[in-house]
């Protein structure tokens, strides 16, 4: 096509949105941004279903009795909840989809190192999701996310092979992906381009990497021995046969455990983006951000043991883990104060994307806080296992990472789309988002606190105020997820134009067209500043 | 910038490495019959992982690969030790008792 | 993959990805992945090395026991194997840093020959377990200490999971490393890997030599470790 040095001559407006047309052109794409888009597409129907079952949940809940699902049938509606949310919404979230679209670009490189693995990552992940899925259709698996032996291994009557299998095989997805990105940002930087001037969500996504390439393998060979354990009777974990539960639970555990920092590392790489472009300052301890991000991800798998304070491990070991638990709260912790005092003093814009950035800081230091109570072993040999857990990680998860997920989305869509969304309702989602959050999940700390079960279909008939409370914020925030589904693909069609920078931003993403070429940049750039240079004003405020 | 091997100088390497991987499997089935109480098990690993270090370092060229490299091994190795010896110290632990306890 | 803007620069070998500056970018960047891909493999038979050391310590004499059972010169006979072929494995990775391609076939054949002998002991190793009822499950029958007659602990079925769960999972690391073996002798008699290019056979021995070092460790854990009680 080009016989020269020179780019290669396309005409205006071709992207890689339009460069090529038709399914297979997709399903055998190798470009980074395309195979973000398709796992845009697949983590929001696991979402749905996810939320789906959440839904049910929260019906089950409106009243004391157990009066709507049978006990068997909510546990299976609990373990889809957490199985479709943790393993094929949460932990590929961020990463696939941002990571995936921006690393890249962020770092000035044509492409992930490893294209086409890249694209394997996404079939894994669609595989694995669909065995999951068929298990789920085909009558579910009662035993809870976490697989608890020997109730998995021996006596439930649900689908635990198959559903370990799809979990399985989308651990591989996320061992490839983390795979893909510790390489890209160790060899593909552009030039100039240290490691002390990448930006901060690179660093983010590289800390999880480590994470996933560290982590998942162990979980991986431990559903594989519940699996082999439910086909062949072995008796790893089965105490009948001289095996020991709670050696499953350190097992599963040294994994689980770092997985919830692998869904807020990135989490917390958007927040940093959002901060600094939206009080126009650099970031405040950029290089103390950075450590953090490696800090926590090296800290988090020393602190597995505080799943189980009440599993029988003994007091030593709970007592090491609980000084842990509280030493890996420092990290984010600073990180916190740097992103507050970013905004002290910045030109601070509030755009939609820092509404969610906001809402992200206020809940993720109040679910944050409730960790530290869950971590000193007395508090939380009185609140294990209620719904005090369940509102600490929800506000975590849901008023942490899906907060800095859909303020990442909505910032970086104009380059991902080339279309603006509609400011008005994108603001009325965040606030309807952020007020259904509240109201569906601070009622679960006062009812887990009083004592409230989870995972049982049925409660106490005192504490249904605050459970009809929460199924009420439950659909308020079902309704605020809505909202940008439908704004989003509509502004594919009827949006705004986007320019190049929309938020006057740093990083080398916004000097590329909105949406970039495929081959995203014509000559390789030269980096000369550093990272967040807002005081130099050498860019131009746009339209916004 | 990785140079992975560099021709004919690691033929002798490869043989010589060879010889002791052989050496070294006979001197651990030799040294399983010995009555060395508990020191049989640590002999054995020191075996084991002498043998592990020598293919890593020469046969899979870790020598001459860059230090990023070594980093990454000796990472995997760290993080299977915090698995391996956190999890045995829960169950070391277990007839601990606090000294308000007792 | 139908992207025309993917149009190799002039005078750039057939081999180098349009995203890499030049081939040495790519062959570290291979490299890279390799290694943390094997970082992974570590940690995924880790799970299982814990499992081994928590029930070891504490079942140890049925561990024992049951350990003298198996076949130490079947076992030690495999080790040899392994390290023979790994000296090939290294070979091939020797010749195809020449680009010479007869040579690169034969150390590949070699030591697919060498992991199948393996695999086909293997294979005898497991059919005597059956054989004998010391497969773990509803069909398993406490089995005798080779030295008093009397019946082991009945938690030698655990290290009997253990054992075929350690030497399955790596013999399904060995079919795929036979498997991709294969693929490089179809690549290397193609005349595909030249001075200038050879990393496929490069990171394939990598992934060899690693498939070794796990056996290197279970070879003593699994084979070696109640001997002295004999």
């Amino acid at each position: 096509m080009t016989n020269s040095n020179a780019p290669p001559a396309r005409h205006p407006g071709a992207n890689y949105l339009n460069s090529s047309y038709g399914v297979r052109s997709w399903l055998l794409t190798s470009d980074h941004k395309r195979i973000a888009i398709m796992y845009l597409i697949g983590v929001t129907v696991f979402f749905a279903i996810g939320g789906l079952a959440a839904a049910l949940i929260r019906l089950e809940l409106l009243t004391p009795a157990g009066d709507v699902f049978q006990a068997e049938t909510y546990n299976k509606i609990f373990t889809t909840h957490g199985i479709m949310m943790v393993f094929f919404f949460m932990i590929p979230g961020i990463p696939a989809v941002l990571g995936n679209f921006l690393v890249p670009l962020m770092i000035g490189a044509k492409d992930l190192a490893f294209p086409r693995i890249n694209l394997l990552s996404w079939y894994l992940y669609i595989v694995g999701g669909l065995i999951a899925l068929w298990a789920v259709v085909h009558g579910g698996l009662d035993t809870g996310w976490t697989f608890y032996t020997p109730y998995s291994t021996v006596y439930s009557n649900g689908w635990v092979v198959v559903t370990a299998v799809g979990i399985f095989i989308a651990g591989f997805s996320s061992i490839l992906t983390g795979l893909n990105f510790l390489v890209t940002i160790h060899t593909m930087r552009a030039p100039g381009m240290g490691w002390t001037r990448m930006p901060l969500f690179c660093w983010g996504m590289y800390a999880a990497s480590i994470i996933q390439i560290l982590g998942t393998p162990v979980v991986a060979i431990t559903i594989l021995l519940v699996g082999a354990e439910r086909l062949f009777h072995l008796g790893i974990f089965d105490p009948a046969q001289g095996g020991d539960p709670v050696l499953f639970q350190h097992l599963f555990w040294f994994y689980s455990h770092p997985a919830v920092y692998i869904m807020i590392l990135p989490a917390m790489a958007v927040i940093s983006e959002l901060v600094t472009a939206f009080s126009r300052k650099p970031i405040f301890g950029y290089k103390f951000i950075a450590g953090s991000s490696i800090a926590i991800a090296v800290l988090s798998f020393l602190v597995w043991g505080h799943h189980m304070f009440v599993s029988g491990q003994s007091v030593y070991a709970g007592l090491v883990f609980s000084v842990l638990s509280f030493l890996v709260a420092i990290p984010s912790a600073i990180k916190v104060f740097n992103w507050t005092t970013t905004l002290y003093k910045g030109s601070v814009s509030y755009q939609t994307p820092l509404l969610y950035a906001l809402g992200f800081i206020g809940l993720f230091t109040f679910g944050g806080l409730t960790g530290l109570f869950l971590a000193c072993l007395g508090l939380d040999i009185h609140v294990h296992d209620t719904y005090f857990i369940v509102a600490h990680f929800h506000y975590i998860m849901v008023g942490g990472t899906i907060m800095a997920y859909l303020g990442g989305l909505h910032y970086w869509w104009p380059k991902i789309s080339g279309k603006m969304y509609p400011e008005y309702w994108s603001r009325v989602s965040a606030w309807v988002i952020f007020i259904g959050f509240n109201l569906t999940f601070f009622p679960q700390f006062i009812v887990g606190y009083l004592g409230m079960p989870r995972r049982y279909h049925a409660y106490p008939e005192e504490f249904q105020v605050l459970n009809v409370m929460s199924t009420a914020g439950a659909s308020i925030l079902g309704i605020g997820y809505l909202i940008p589904l439908v704004y989003f693909i509509w502004s594919m069609r009827y949006g705004q134009d986007a320019v190049d920078n929309p938020w006057g931003a740093t990083g080398l993403e916004w000097e590329t067209p909105s949406p970039p070429p495929t081959e995203n940049f014509p000559e390789t750039p030269a980096v000369t500043g550093k990272a967040y240079d807002y005081l130099t004003g050498r860019e131009e405020a746009a339209v916004g | 910038m990785s140079r992975h091997g560099n021709g004919h100088g690691s033929l002798g390497a490869y043989f010589a490495v060879f010889t002791a991987l052989m050496v070294f499997t006979a001197l651990t089935v030799w040294a399983a019959y010995q009555h060395l109480g508990i020191w049989n098990t640590p002999l054995a690993l020191a075996i084991a992982t002498s043998k592990a270090v020598m293919v890593a370092l020469i046969f899979m060229h870790l020598r001459s690969s860059p230090k990023l490299t070594a980093i990454i091994v000796a990472t995997s190795v760290l993080f299977l030790g915090f698995l391996i010896l956190v999890t045995a110290s829960d169950y070391l632990t277990r007839t601990w008792v606090p000294i308000y306890f007792r | 993959m139908a992207d025309a803007t993917h149009a190799a620069a002039p005078g750039a070998p057939p081999e180098l990805r349009h995203h890499f500056v030049d081939m040495e970018a790519q062959k570290e960047a291979s490299a890279l992945g390799m290694w943390i891909f094997l970082v992974t493999e570590v940690l995924f038979f880790g799970g299982m090395f814990t499992a081994y050391v928590i029930y070891r310590a504490s079942y140890t004499r049925a561990f024992e026991g049951a350990s003298n059972l198996l076949d130490l010169r079947l076992g030690a006979f495999n080790t040899v194997v392994l390290i023979v072929s790994s000296l090939t494995m290294a070979l091939a990775v020797w010749a195809g840093q020449q680009g010479r391609k007869s040579l690169i076939v034969l150390f590949l054949l070699l030591t697919i020959l060498l992991g199948s002998t393996f695999l086909g002991v293997k294979v005898i190793e497991y059919r005597q377990k059956f054989v004998h009822h010391e497969v773990p499950g509803p069909h398993f029958v406490v089995p005798l200490d080779e030295e008093t007659h009397q019946p082991l602990p009945r938690q030698s079925e655990m290290f009997f999971s253990l054992y075929f769960c350690m030497t399955g999972l790596h013999a399904l690391h060995m079919i795929i490393g036979i498997g991709l073996l294969l693929w490089l002798v179809a690549r290397a008699r193609r005349g595909e890997f030249t001075p200038r290019y050879n990393t496929p056979v490069d990171m394939v021995g990598l992934y060899w030599h690693f498939v070794d070092i796990v056996w290197i460790f279970l070879f003593p854990l699994l084979y070696l470790l109640g001997r002295h009680a004999l």
